[in-house]
Formats: C-alpha cells, sequence, structure tokens
C-alpha cells in the first residue's frame, strides 16, 4: 500500500528549518561554555620553532593556548585515528608534533571566555617556522605518479579495470579519433554551515558532543577511539546538518580540538571553524585525465583510453573511481585505463558529490561529442548505436538501465531535433548560441543499517536511525516510508535520526541513504507489524485468532482483513494491551549481496543545455537545461527534484566557475571566502527542467530506489562544455571554463 | 578582530574632531567593507565612530545644474533615485552592477570610495603584502594575479611593489562624469576632483586615496553634464552577480546631429584607480558615429597595459569591452 511513498510531499523538518527551530552544531549551548579558536599555519611544510604561549595566556580571559607542546598524550596507533572514510595511509592527528605538513594545518586552539576573547587572542599567536622547500603543484610533478596503496576503503572503491582487447591496434587503425587532456581544479564543499562542535562535559565525566557531521556513530567512533573513552561516554548527536556535500563524511579538526579542550579544562567547549578555515581540509582533488577514443568507419566506437592522475596528501592515498565509467557506458572492444597518484604537501583530498564520477565522466562525455563531431553523428545518434546493455568490465547486465527513455524524452522535451549541428550555426548578434548533450551515471548502492521503529502508547510510530539529512529530505523519505508501511497516518509518525544512541546506519553518502537506512526502516516496520499482528491475534475476542499475517494489511492505523476490511483492530488499541508500554522492534536490513552481485546497479541520466557565449567576451550564460534520470523508483517527486536541480546548478558551478586556485610559492589557497571562491549565483541560473524516467528495478533493494543525490551533477559539466563547443567551435577541457578561455 | 571602542557622534565636526584626537580611530559607515577586513586582521582599528547619524543622506539638486549626493546615502538609495536614474543613469547601472541587493542596502557612497581593493593576498595575514604590511613584498606579483592591473602598476621595487586594483564599480562612473568629492577635515572643508581623489600604488602602496587622516567624506557633487542620453557601462565578471569586475567600462557621449561633441570613457578592474585616457577620448570628438574609430581608441588606452600572467587576458578582454562600450553608448551596437 502506498498512500506516501511516490508522493510530492513538503518537507517535515522544513518548518523547523525556515523558523529557526533546527539548531545546528553550533548553536547549542551548556552553562560555562568556553570558546575555542583555531589557530592555522601559514607555511606549507617545515617546523614550528616557537609559539609565543605566554604572552597569549596574559590577556585576560584566555583560558588555554593548546599546541603540540602541552597537548595530551593520545593514541598512538593510525588505527585509533580511522573514521568510516579514511582512505589507506596515516591520518592526519592535529597537534601530533611540531611539524608542519600542509598549510592552513591547524598548529593551536586558543580557548578563552568568549569567542571574541579567542578570536582575538588567535590574531596574536605568534608562531616561528624553520620551513623547508614543499611541492603542491600537480601539473609539475605527472612524473611522480604511482598507483594507489590499497586498503580497507579500496573495497569500496574498485581499482582501474583491466584492459580488453588491444586497444593500440585499434586506435591506430581507427579512422575517426580524439584525444585530449583534461584538468580539473580544486573544488571545496563549501557547505553554508561552517564546521563545529559543541562538547558539553556532562557533570558525570562524560561527553555530549553537538557535531557537524554526516555520520553521528562515525564522530562517536572516532573520540572514543583518538581518546581512549569507552563508547558509552561519548554520545554524539547531529540532527540537523547545513549542507556537507562529503565534507562530513570525515571527523574534522575542530572535533578533535574541542574534544580535547574539554578533556584537558574538564569545562564545556564549542569550536567552530570559519569560512576561510574550510579551505583547509579535504577537498575535490585537482585531477589530469588524459582520453583517446577511435571509431570505425561506420561510427561504431572501438578504442578507449582513459588515464587519470590525481593529488593526494603524503600521509594518505585518497582514490576516486574516475576511469571505470566507460565500460558501464560504452560497449567498446578495445579498452585501456590507468589511475594514478601524486602526493604533494596538501591535506588529503576528501570525497565530494559524486567523487570520480564528476570528474570521469565529463572527460569521457566531452570526448564522445568531439568523436561524434568528427564522425559527423549527431551526439544522440553516436550513443544509441553505442549504446550498452551490460557493464563491459564486470561483464554483467545491469538491474535496470532506461537510458535510451532518458535521450528520447529529454530530448523531446528540449527540442534537440531544431539542432543545426555545425559549430557557430545558430547566432544572434553577438551571442553565440549553443546546445549540447551528455550521459550521467553514477552507481546505485545499499549498505547494512539498522533501525527501531515503535509504536507509542498513543498510537504514535516513532522510528529512528543513527544516519543523517543533509538537507536532502532524508527525514521527509523515511517518514514516507514508515508511514506506507505500517499504514499509519503521516502526521502520527515521526522519524528522528543523528544520534549515536540510535540504532546504527553508515556514513550518509554515495546516494545510498534512501536504500540503506530506507530498506532498514522498511524493515524494522514490517517487523513491528508482525508483533503487533501477534499481539492482536492474543486480543479478547480477536477477529484475526485463525488469520495468517498474508490475510492482513495494515491502514489508516488499523489492522485489516484484506477480504474485508470492515474487520479490522486499530494500532490504538493493539499498544493498549501492552501494560502500558510502548511496543517497539529493532531491525537489521542487509543488502541481498548473492542477488545483487549478478548485475551492474546505475543511476542514468541524460543532460541537454543551452548557451549563449558572448562572442567577443568569451561570457557565457547557461539558458535552460533538462535532465532526464532514469534513478528507479521516486519516493518523492518534490524532494528528488531538488536533488537533482541542486545537482544541475553545481554542475553549471563546476563547468563554469568552481576552483578553489592554489599559490604554489606559499602552497596555499588564496580564494578562501565566498566573495572569491565563486559558485553559481541565481543570476546565472535561468530554466532547469527535471524529467524522472520510469524505471522498475526489483534487485537494487527492496524499494527499488537508486538514490538521487549525486546523479543530478555527474551529467552537467559535459553537457554544458559541449554546448560551448557547439557554439563557439572551441573545445574547452579544463574547467572551470572562465571567458579567458574563450577570447 | 582586536578590541575596539566606539562612538556615535551626531554632527561633522565632532565626527571628524574624534577622528583626529584618536589615534588608530576609523570611521564606520555601512561597516560591509571595514567588518570584513577587521574580521580578517587587516584593519585594526582600536576605535570605531559610527558616522550613520550625520545628516549626509540626502540626495539634492546644486546651484549649477548638478546633483549632490551625501555621503551616508545607500548604494541603493542612489541608483534607484529618480534624479539619479534620469540624469546620471550611467551611475546608477554601475552602482546596480554592483555587490548584491543586500549590500547595496548598507553599502554608502562614501563607503565605497574608500573600500580597498580585494587582492587574496591583501586579505590574507599568512601572504606577504606591501599594501598591507609595508615592505613585506608583494605576494600577487608572481602568484595568482588573475583580477590584477594591467595599467599604472607599480612593479619595479619588491618592497614598494603592488598590483592591486580598486574595485569599485561606482568609482568608474564617477570618473567618467568627473564627480568632484567633498570633504571635510580638520582644516575646514576642501573639494577633491574625482581624478585625484584615488591614486595609483607608487612607491607607497599602502596608501589608497589623498584624502588626509582625519578627514570625512560628506558628498559627491555630479556636474550637471550627467550623458543621459548615450552611454553605457559594461562589466565583464566570473558570475553573472556578486562577482567585483575583471574589466568595466563606463561610457558617456554627447552626439550632436551624429557627430560626437563630448567623450568620457573610464576602466575599471585594471588599475589602482579608475582609468582615464585623455587622448583617446580626443580622439572621438567632432567624429561622426560612423567615421569614430572605436579600435584605435581602445588601442591607446590599453597602450603601456602589462599582464602579470594570470591576468595578461584583461589587456584584449578591455579592449573588446571599450569597443563595445562605445558601439552601445552611441547606439550603433549589433543587436545582441
Ligand atoms: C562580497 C562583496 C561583494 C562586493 N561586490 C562589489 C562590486 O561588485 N562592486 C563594487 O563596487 N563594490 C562591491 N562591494 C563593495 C561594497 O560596495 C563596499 O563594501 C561598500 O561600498 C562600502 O561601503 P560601506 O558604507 O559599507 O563602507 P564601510 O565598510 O563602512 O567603510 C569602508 C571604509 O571607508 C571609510 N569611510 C566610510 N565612509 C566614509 C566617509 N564618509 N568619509 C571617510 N571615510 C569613510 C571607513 O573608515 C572604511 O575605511 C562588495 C562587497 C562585498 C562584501
Ligand atoms: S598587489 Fe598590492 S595589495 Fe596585492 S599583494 Fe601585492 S602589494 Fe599587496
Amino acid at each position: 500500500m502506498t498512500k506516501y511513498i511516490g508522493k510530492s510531499m513538503s518537507r517535515v523538518d522544513g518548518v523547523a528549518k525556515v523558523t529557526g527551530k533546527a539548531k545546528y552544531a553550533a548553536e547549542y549551548s551548556a552553562p560555562d561554555l568556553a570558546y575555542g579558536y583555531v589557530v592555522c599555519s601559514t607555511i606549507a611544510k617545515g617546523k614550528i620553532t616557537r609559539i609565543n604561549t605566554d604572552e597569549v595566556l596574559q590577556i585576560p580571559g584566555v583560558i588555554q593556548l593548546f599546541t603540540h607542546e602541552n597537548r595530551p598524550r593520545l593514541a598512538c596507533f593510525d588505527l585509533n585515528y580511522k573514521d568510516q572514510d579514511a582512505p589507506p595511509g596515516s591520518p592526519f592527528r592535529p597537534l601530533r608534533d611540531e611539524k608542519v605538513v600542509y598549510n592552513g594545518q591547524p598548529i593551536a586552539l586558543v580557548v578563552a571566555e568568549t569567542f571574541e576573547i579567542a578570536r582575538y587572542a588567535a590574531s596574536l599567536v605568534k608562531v616561528e617556522y624553520e620551513q623547508e622547500d614543499h611541492d603542491t603543484a600537480l601539473e609539475h610533478n605527472l612524473h611522480r605518479g604511482r598507483g594507489p596503496k590499497s586498503g580497507v576503503a579500496s573495497l569500496l572503491k574498485s581499482p582501474p579495470p583491466k584492459p580488453r582487447g588491444d586497444f593500440e591496434k585499434a586506435f591506430q587503425a581507427a579512422p575517426f579519433k580524439t584525444t585530449g587532456q583534461h584538468i580539473h581544479s580544486v573544488e571545496h564543499h563549501n557547505p553554508i554551515e561552517m564546521f563545529a562542535s559543541t562538547v558539553v562535559y556532562e557533570k558525570n565525566g562524560k561527553l555530549t558532543i553537538y557535531d557537524k557531521t554526516q555520520g553521528a556513530p562515525n564522530s562517536q567512533m572516532y573520540v572514543a577511539q583518538v581518546f581512549n573513552l569507552p563508547f558509552k561516554d561519548v554520545r554524539v548527536i547531529s540532527p540537523y546538518v547545513g549542507g556537507a556535500f562529503g565534507s562530513g563524511l570525515r571527523p574534522q579538526y575542530q572535533l578533535f580540538l574541542a574534544v580535547l579542550a574539554a578533556l584537558e579544562l574538564k569545562r564545556s567547549v564549542r569550536v567552530s571553524l570559519t569560512r576561510q578555515q574550510m579551505f583547509t581540509f579535504g577537498h575535490r582533488p585537482a585531477t589530469v585525465q588524459n582520453l583517446s577514443l577511435g571509431a570505425t568507419a561506420d561510427g561504431t566506437l572501438d578504442a578507449i583510453r582513459h588515464d587519470a592522475i590525481a593529488e593526494t596528501s603524503r600521509f594518505e592515498d585518497y582514490f576516486e573511481i574516475v576511469v571505470n565509467w566507460s565500460g558501464m557506458l560504452y560497449p567498446a572492444e578495445n579498452t585501456k585505463s590507468t589511475y594514478d597518484l601524486v602526493p604533494l604537501d596538501v591535506f588529503t583530498p576528501l570525497d565530494m558529490r559524486a567523487p570520480g564520477g564528476v570528474t570521469g565522466v565529463p572527460a569521457l562525455e566531452m570526448e564522445i561529442d568531439e568523436l561524434a563531431h568528427k564522425i559527423g553523428m549527431d551526439p544522440i545518434e553516436f550513443r544509441l548505436k553505442n549504446y550498452t546493455e551490460k557493464d563491459m568490465d564486470q561483464d554483467l547486465p545491469f538491474s535496470s538501465k532506461e537510458l535510451r527513455e532518458c535521450f528520447r524524452q529529454g530530448a523531446e522535451r528540449f527540442g534537440w531535433s531544431g539542432r543545426k549541428p555545425e559549430p557557430r550555426s545558430m547566432r544572434r548578434g553577438h551571442t553565440l548560441i549553443g546546445w549540447g548533450m551528455a550521459t550521467g551515471i553514477w552507481e546505485a548502492s545499499q549498505g547494512p543499517a539498522r533501525a527501531e521503529a515503535v509504536l507509542t502508547v498513543n498510537g504514535k510510530l516513532r522510528v529512528t536511525s543513527a544516519t543523517a539529512d543533509i538537507g536532502t529530505g532524508t527525514y521527509t523519505i523515511m517518514t514516507q516510508i514508515a508511514a506506507d508501511t505500517l499504514g499509519m497516518p503521516i502526521e502520527d509518525v515521526i522519524f528522528r535520526l543523528g544520534d549515536s544512541d540510535m540504532p546504527l546506519a553508515p556514513i550518509e553518502g554515495g546516494s545510498w541513504t534512501a536504500a540503506t537506512v530506507g530498506t532498514a526502516v522498511k524493515v524494522a516496520c514490517e517487523d513491528l507489524g508482525k508483533k503487533l499482528f501477534k499481539m492482536a491475534q492474543k486480543m479478547k475476542n480477536s477477529p484475526f485468532a485463525d488469520v495468517k499475517q498474508d490475510d492482513i494489511t495494515f491502514a489508516d492505523a488499523h489492522i485489516r482483513l484484506k477480504s474485508d476490511p470492515s474487520v479490522a483492530v486499530s494500532l490504538l488499541d493493539i499498544v493498549g494491551t501492552n501494560g502500558g508500554r510502548a511496543v517497539s522492534e529493532t531491525s537489521t536490513s542487509l543488502p541481498s549481496m548473492l542477488e545483487q552481485r549478478k548485475y551492474a546497479r546505475a543511476a542514468h541520466s541524460a543532460v541537454f543545455v543551452e548557451v549563449e557565449v558572448d562572442e567577443d567576451f568569451g561570457t557565457v550564460r547557461v539558458t535552460r537545461a533538462v535532465t532526464a534520470v532514469a534513478g528507479g523508483r521516486i519516493l518523492n517527486p518534490k524532494t528528488a527534484r531538488s536533488q537533482i536541480v541542486g545537482g544541475m546548478v553545481w554542475g553549471i558551478s563546476k563547468a563554469l566557475e568552481e576552483e578553489s586556485v592554489m599559490d604554489h610559492q606559499f602552497g596555499r589557497f588564496m580564494n578562501h571566502n565566498l566573495s572569491e571562491y565563486h559558485v553559481a549565483v541565481h543570476a546565472d541560473i535561468r530554466e532547469l527542467d527535471v524529467i524522472f524516467v520510469e524505471e522498475n528495478d526489483t534487485i537494487v533493494n527492496p524499494l527499488g530506489v537508486k538514490g538521487l543525490g549525486e546523479i543530478g551533477i555527474v551529467g552537467m559539466p559535459a553537457a554544458v562544455a559541449n554546448a560551448i563547443f557547439h557554439a563557439t567551435g572551441k573545445r574547452v577541457r579544463s574547467l572551470p571554463i572562465t571567458l579567458d578561455k574563450l577570447l | 578582530m582586536n578590541r575596539f571602542s566606539y562612538s556615535r557622534p551626531g554632527n561633522v565636526d565632532t565626527a571628524v574632531g574624534e577622528l583626529t584626537r584618536h589615534e588608530g580611530a576609523k570611521f564606520i559607515a555601512g561597516g560591509t567593507n571595514l567588518l570584513d577586513l577587521m574580521k580578517e586582521n587587516v584593519e585594526r582599528p582600536n576605535h570605531l565612530i559610527d558616522i550613520n547619524h550625520l545628516a549626509l543622506k540626502t540626495i539634492e539638486d546644486t546651484e549649477d545644474g548638478g546633483l549632490r549626493l551625501g555621503a551616508l546615502a545607500t548604494n541603493a538609495d542612489t541608483a534607484y533615485n529618480d534624479k539619479v536614474e534620469s540624469r546620471y543613469p550611467l551611475l546608477s547601472q554601475a552602482i546596480l552592477a554592483g555587490a548584491s541587493a543586500q549590500l547595496r542596502n548598507m553599502a554608502t557612497n562614501g563607503g565605497n570610495l574608500f573600500q580597498r581593493t580585494r587582492c587574496y593576498y591583501f586579505y590574507d595575514t599568512g601572504t606577504p603584502c606591501n599594501k598591507r604590511e609595508p615592505g613585506s613584498g608583494c605576494g600577487a606579483f608572481n602568484g595568482f594575479n588573475r583580477i590584477h592591473a594591467i595599467l599604472g602598476t607599480s612593479d619595479e621595487n619588491p618592497e614598494t611593489r603592488c598590483i592591486a586594483t580598486h574595485p569599485s564599480d561606482m568609482a568608474v562612473a564617477l570618473a567618467a562624469l568627473e564627480a568632484i568629492i567633498r570633504v571635510t577635515g580638520p582644516n575646514g572643508e576642501r573639494t577633491v576632483p574625482i581624478a585625484d581623489f584615488h591614486r595609483l600604488p607608487g612607491n607607497e602602496p599602502w596608501l589608497d586615496t589623498t584624502i588626509q587622516p582625519g578627514e570625512l567624506v560628506t558628498a559627491i557633487d555630479l556636474p550637471a553634464k550627467g550623458f543621459p542620453d548615450y552611454y553605457a557601462y559594461i562589466k565583464l565578471r566570473d558570475r553573472q552577480s556578486y562577482a567585483f569586475a575583471l574589466v568595466s567600462v563606463a561610457v558617456g557621449l554627447e552626439i550632436e546631429n551624429n557627430q560626437i561633441t563630448d567623450a568620457r570613457i573610464a576602466l575599471g578592474g585594471v588599475a589602482h584607480k579608475p582609468w582615464r585616457k585623455p587622448e583617446a577620448e580626443a580622439m572621438l570628438v567632432g567624429k561622426t558615429v560612423t567615421e569614430a574609430d572605436f579600435q584605435s581608441v581602445a588601442e591607446t588606452i590599453l597602450s603601456g597595459a602589462k599582464g602579470y600572467g594570470h591576468n595578461t587576458f584583461k589587456i584584449e578582454l578591455a579592449k573588446r569591452a571599450i569597443v563595445r562600450a562605445l558601439q552601445r553608448a552611441a547606439k550603433t551596437e549589433t543587436e545582441s
């Protein structure tokens, strides 16, 4: 019964958010709260030789200055510092010793009675260094590329696929070919909420931590292991997150510093970062990719080579799936791909919305566009001719793939048939108009999770799971799933998340929360339903005494006989038989690996974009865009559309504006504020249209959902770049495409 | 941010007096620039004199047919003022091309003139900058200088080098309009033509303007000639709104019987002050709209321009912007 699933519904947490009732990590208070302000290094590599601690401690209101010199002894094994998203290597430990390993590294924490005093005192901290030469430029170090080390994280991120056929031979023989180098800049997540942790030091010495995170249990585990505390003494709460985009997948350094200060001072402490400091930890890595494609005379894509080199830190091997996408999109017989890392004096990169996908797919899709152009084929026709029904590298069929339908519906909505194929053929005065399209893809995955469902004594359904809602709509869709599973009116369902005391859920990333936690919620509600049914059967004069579970249904807060819905028992009456106690059930859901392993599972999209380019100035406007998505079952078209539109906006930003620029003289990011780190503003965004193509999938997970958090961004940058090519005849392969690249 | 004391004088003389008495004090108007710089520890005033209660908010006609803009009138109130819109649409357009609606509601005309460069290094105390820390060096010179100047820079002596730009849009229009800035200081009132208000970095890049410590801008006088019929403001930037100019051009023309009788061209985003080149403007006067050679005018304005790597594209971009702005002002632009 689906009364709510599949319906457009406003966010259940919307009112709390717009009225300010929703509290974020830095908004919690505690009696006697002290405030920490972080001091960051201004060199990229070297040693700290002196810090003027005594002077700083004399400032009235300053409580303590924590540095590597006076920090307490902490866990000494790397393993203790590994969080759920830690790549192979040795995680960064704030205040570990005098070494500076990147520019912006947190090297001291001033704690004071007020935030203002802490900030002022931090401005007076003077640090002397012994500087060493640093190396931060990927372009100058490509020769140092080497394969990533493997570790636990590599179980989730597959290495480059094995070669197929003979690329060199096929490429050489190909009558049509293209080769290009693609350069992607560093990006920082920059959610609007800055990272913050409010650590409440309870009377019994336990910690209650309000943290900005994409997984409260992840922060709990980190704190417990690093500070050698029992898990039960550390509770992490994070009900609302003001955006994260992956930055909350790892505990950030303010959490470490706030906990350290609270434990040392035996006092509650809050540490929040500034916007500038939001540029001092993980980021989307700079990546250089070389692609070569070859096609036969009839337009069969025959050869693909995709090599990528990305930056990482000196201490961890962060890596992404960049070169593995072509095997899921095109049936070329001859392929070869490599993925290498260059360790530099920077902080470890970090997953950021569609990590790897929005790097590798746009490069591939720009070359596909180029090849189609060279052959003289329409880009959609070329993609249809080279459509694959299976994942070539894994040799598995797709659990479902309605990409053809995305092409068809997207093209129709956009009016693609009116396109003149020649570049520069559509213009108005100095304005060149271009139409471009591209494909997007993102893997659909599911993990294990737990959830608890409780029917309260007054007949409300309360469901909990320690997942996060980073603004994606998790609260809302989980409420819908719970309501439908137990046939409850939605007003009587409360879903809660973001608390390490709740049943365990994995970090919220990779577009898998709807599938992972959604399934857990469904199972918990089903299990609770079974329990309630059994209780109903035992009630006096129960109409269900001889009825099987299969013969009943849950509707309008009642258990009803399918064959005669008037035969019913209300859930409120059932819970009433429980001696004044609520009825609860906690369940675990596991993906059915055996079945899933037989298929490749992915969401797809087709993106269509119109741009206007000023011929003289190189300024680009995206005047309209259509994305057609095949993303399995759509639980809530309204929140789903928001996800896709958000991805499209970011895709436009990434294609045209977004870039963290490092000055390699200092190894420091220079445009570290939202005035100079450009993301799309309202004026940049015109018409955006989203189509959800119907796609039934019984394999991906019991809900049939594929996750929509990332698919919206993946196809966008290439569609914009391809439209710019169509408008101008210029193929710009380095993102963002700022106006100087088109002059 | 350091600690500071605060006062709120009620009249100009008290304000000027307070500033003269307090070494290290600063006026604060809308605060949209000063507060940001204080948070970054770039500006460290020990005393703030809030001038928002001074009676300098009006916009009124002057005797010689011009318009007087109060120093504390907001950018929004100025841009949407009927008289400004009808008589000085160039100014209105330039202001509205800047910042965002929220910022323009706070920003004042006086504060806009004094806003400091957006050079990344100037803002980041973790890097060298001669403007912020005299003698420390110029981070931008060999660094990331995409938004930096191509004209009138000071690039020889490492200790006084500066290639920063003045970021204001409003000031570019004021330069084209030849506005007069009214200033009150410890020695009374004086007027400063906009062309002399901002300065080039020279050997003292830490000085942005020729205004002396203790002087308060009270008003901006616009001369009668406002170029309401033939004008254009073109701003080229990295996104459609809420970004500073990479290059901007303000053009005002007077055209009688198809003949250009007066021409003003001012550039923003290219120098430490709004940039004008009188001989280029002279090349237009006396020409008919069709015979005027906009391209040579652009070449003349950019003669001597120099790029520093990331910003070299600005030279060509500025030329194209000048040509387009002249076409738009002269109404000869092809449809777009
Ligand atoms: C994100 C962002 C984007 C922006 N984009 C643009 C843009 O695209 N184009 C643009 O032109 N501007 C832009 N601005 C800058 C904005 O226009 C200025 O910050 C604003 O005009 C400053 O005015 P204010 O009144 O707030 O000045 P304040 O911040 O109050 O003061 C600035 C300085 O002027 C001094 N001062 C103020 N008034 C007087 C006076 N009457 N006499 C003497 N000294 C005085 C102060 O002491 C201070 O040093 C942007 C600003 C921000 C923050
Ligand atoms: S250009 Fe000027 S403001 Fe920028 S770093 Fe150099 S000296 Fe400082």
